[in-house]
């Protein structure tokens, strides 16, 4: 029994700020004061508040503390582990109530409007113990799957949980299962998508670091479900950490007989291997997924044929994302009226969120369905940073779409993202503010997307490059008249004539744009003006005759002399001369220069 | 997109091409061989020439154009070398959006290089990277396992200086 326990924060943003070397200085203070008996160090999956990383618990108390860096140990030590005193410089402030009190983590504004099913263990368990994951209820609606439940119980279940695929297509995930549980064959597989290409989106990798063992077990009901005994999780490689974890996920699992032969002595036989993606935004297409698995280029493949009929080898095959798995096991284990409590008429659950982007609060969170934007923006994640202002949320990664500030009040799911020509794609929730130029985001899209197309469909191949290559003539300042009606009708041809997800998507994020900021498109092309003063080549620093003073300081600071005009008279740029450097504007002191 | 193929020498030692026989003779006839495989002979040799290539095709029994066809396919796979410091930019959205590209910009600019090179020296090379899913910390730069986080471009000549 330990009297204290110090949870600290694994997870990839922390573990990128040296919460490795936290729990190893802990362990040293706490062994040389004869504590190590006394004190219980965990280190666990992702909290969530990244911004604040790296981020440490102590319980029974709840104290918070934020931002430590390995120097503050010893106090902690010293004052709270040793003499019970909260170190109450390093707590995150706003546990901290008026009259000096802290209160729990769950009553601050970035938490208490979560709802944490998904995420139900991360910041909780140590993913590196089995043990951790069994006592929180893990593996036990495996359990009860295969002692008390018939595969078609178990999909009718997930049918009337309303469940529908976290990936971003939204495609209920009770009728996927239904679909291949009729396909008869000899094998059939049960695939994860880890392979969490989305850039801004780590939601999936939260998932896998701080609670394995939910998408192991969830992918053995599956397996049980359709009648498959083989299961492929497909992960990233750039996520070593996951990786390393779902390595002892399933290393554990086996030895206790929860994967392998006979599970549960029930004759169910079920195993999972891992598979190592390396880089390809396009197999997050699901048939492209399954050839990568099969070891070949990633290229999409028409459907129909569904992978429910014929996928993996050829086989029925079902694949779901990391977060859909991560639902399954609360659902058996609660039942699917429950689960329909929670969300909208059409959209059921929770959605994890990662945010990300001009925001205070970056991180993780997870939300009911019908959670509006501004609930999100402004209560959960504290705002606008650096004290900007909201000028949109770019949803839905390079298939999404760019979400204007009139529609703050939308309740978030499948639908309504669509209907706002957004999607909600992984989760990747980023915020801008006025200093992001909406061209200059749909041209870093598309700069994405043309990488990443897999090249088989001309019109993606081709298209995208083509639409590139107009925004970067628009954002260098020589886009002309047409330029805009060119990049809508290449956009909804490109939609029309490509194969997979990635083709049909590709133009969204200049659609979106173009339907919310036309009038940034068309600044840029007739004015050649950025009115965010994002693009280099348009930025244009003019001086308010108004307000200058004539000091003569940015004259005398300009590196080039692009600056004329008397002394005591407003003063002048060169515009040919003026090279951008912005030392005018960081030199005056009377604001009388404009950058636009 | 366009994979740089570098012209250097190649120059593999006998121990390595141990290494990589014993690779591939134990994942012979494992469905799906080829990616797993060559993500070993990228680890054994930092990279993935020709030579490795036609290894690789000539001991599995498949045809050289199907290795190079997965080798081309996807981003992690190098067909060029990695230098003894390895600097990755991400440039997901995040990161973008907190201005990743100006950091990228100045390294270009004190190294000389271009992303996806190597310098001359054999020190550093440079990789513009999807993201590494550390939003929080964004932009980040890392260099070999280290991560730098909230980073700025006037923090770059330091970093750099450490490696030096």
């Amino acid at each position: 029994m330990f009297r204290s326990n110090v949870l600290v924060c694994g997870g990839t943003g922390c573990s990128s700020s040296n919460s490795e070397q936290i729990i190893n200085r802990l362990k040293e203070e706490l062994e040389a004061k004869g504590l190590e008996k006394e004190i219980n160090v965990v280190r666990t999956g992702c909290f969530g508040l990244c911004a604040l990383g790296p981020v440490m618990v102590v319980y029974p108390e709840g104290a918070f503390y934020s931002m430590v860096t390995p120097d503050d140990i010893p106090e902690i030590v010293e004052e709270h582990l040793l003499k019970g005193r909260i170190v109450k410089r390093l707590l995150y402030q706003e546990t901290v109530s008026d009259d000096d009190t802290i209160h729990s983590l769950t009553d601050t504004p970035f938490y208490k409007k979560q709802v944490r099913i998904a995420l139900r263990h991360c910041g909780v368990i140590n993913p590196e113990i089995i043990e951790e994951y069994i006592a929180l209820d893990g593996y036990a609606a495996l359990g009860k799957v295969l002692t008390e439940m018939t595969p078609e119980q178990v999909i009718q279940t997930i049918k009337d949980s309303g469940l529908r695929g976290r990936g971003g297509g939204g495609f209920p995930t009770g009728v996927k299962w239904g679909l291949a549980a009729q396909n008869h064959a000899d094998q059939k597989y049960v695939c994860c998508n880890a392979d969490e290409g989305d850039p801004g989106a780590f939601m999936d990798r939260s998932v896998l670091e701080g609670d394995p063992h939910s998408v192991l077990e969830a992918m053995a009901i599956a397996g049980y479900a359709i009648g498959a005994s083989q299961g492929y999780i497909y992960i990233r490689a750039e996520y070593p950490i996951a990786v390393q974890r779902l390595k002892i996920a399933i290393k554990q699992a086996r030895e206790l007989g929860l994967l392998g032969k006979d599970i549960f002595g029930s004759g169910f036989d079920f195993d999972i291997e891992l598979r190592l993606g390396a880089g390809a935004f396009v197999c997050g297409e699901e048939t492209s997924l399954l050839a990568s698995i099969e070891g070949r280029r990633g290229e999409p493949k028409p459907r129909p044929p569904y992978p429910a009929v014929k996928g993996l080898f050829g086989k029925p095959t079902i694949l779901n994302n990391v977060e859909t798995y991560a639902n399954i096991a609360p659902i058996i284990l609660k039942g699917a009226d429950w689960f329909r409590s929670i969300g909208t008429e059409r959209s059921k659950g929770t959605k994890v969120f990662a945010l990300g982007g001009k925001i205070k609060h970056t991180g993780l969170v997870e939300v009911p369905m019908g959670t509006t934007l501004r609930e999100i923006v402004e209560e959960i994640g504290g705002g606008v940073s650096d004290g900007g202002t909201f000028k949109a949320a770019q949803t839905g990664g390079p298939s999404g779409g760019c979400i204007p500030a009139r529609f703050l009040d939308v309740e978030i799911d499948y639908d309504n993202l669509i209907e706002i020509g957004s999607m909600m794609g992984s989760g990747g929730l980023i915020v801008m503010d006025q200093t992001t130029c909406m061209v200059d985001i749909a041209k870093f899209f598309l700069n994405f997307t043309v990488d990443e197309s897999c090249g088989k469909c001309t019109a993606c191949r081709v298209g995208t490059k083509r639409l590139l290559e107009i925004l970067e003539k628009i954002t260098s300042g020589n886009g002309e008249k047409g330029d805009i009606e060119r990049l809508e009708e290449l956009s909804y041809y490109i939609k029309e004539n490509s194969l997979c997800a990635l083709g049909q998507t590709a133009p969204n994020p200049v659609l979106s744009t173009l339907q919310y900021f036309r009038d940034e498109y068309v600044a840029h092309v007739e004015e050649h003006r950025c009115p965010a003063g994002a693009c280099k080549d348009l930025t244009r620093y003019t001086i308010i005759t108004d307000t200058c003073r004539g000091c003569t300081l940015c004259a005398r600071n300009c590196p080039v002399g692009a600056i004329s005009g008397a002394v005591k008279e407003p003063h002048l740029i060169d515009q040919s001369k003026c090279i951008k450097c912005g030392v005018c504007m960081e030199k005056c002191k009377f604001d009388a220069i404009l950058k636009g | 997109m366009q994979k740089r193929i570098s012209n250097l020498a190649f120059r593999g030692t006998e121990e390595q091409q141990k290494k990589l026989f014993a690779v591939i003779d134990q994942r012979k006839g494992e469905q799906g061989a080829i990616m797993p495989i060559l993500q070993e002979a990228q680890e054994i040799y930092g990279y993935l020439p020709i030579e490795v290539q036609t290894m690789v095709a000539e001991r599995l029994g498949v045809s050289l154009e199907e290795v190079f066809g997965v080798s081309t396919f996807y981003s992690q796979f190098s067909l060029t070398p990695k230098g003894k410091y390895d600097i990755s930019v991400c440039l997901g959205t995040a990161c973008y959006v907190k201005g990743a590209a100006a950091i990228l910009d100045k390294i270009t600019e004190m190294i000389g290089i271009q992303p996806e090179e190597c310098s001359e020296d054999g020190l550093f090379s440079l990789t513009a990277c999807r993201c590494i899913g550390a939003c929080g910390l964004a932009p980040v730069l890392t260099i070999n396992e280290e991560v730098y986080g909230r980073v700025t471009a006037d923090d770059i000549p330091g970093i750099l200086a450490k490696y030096r």
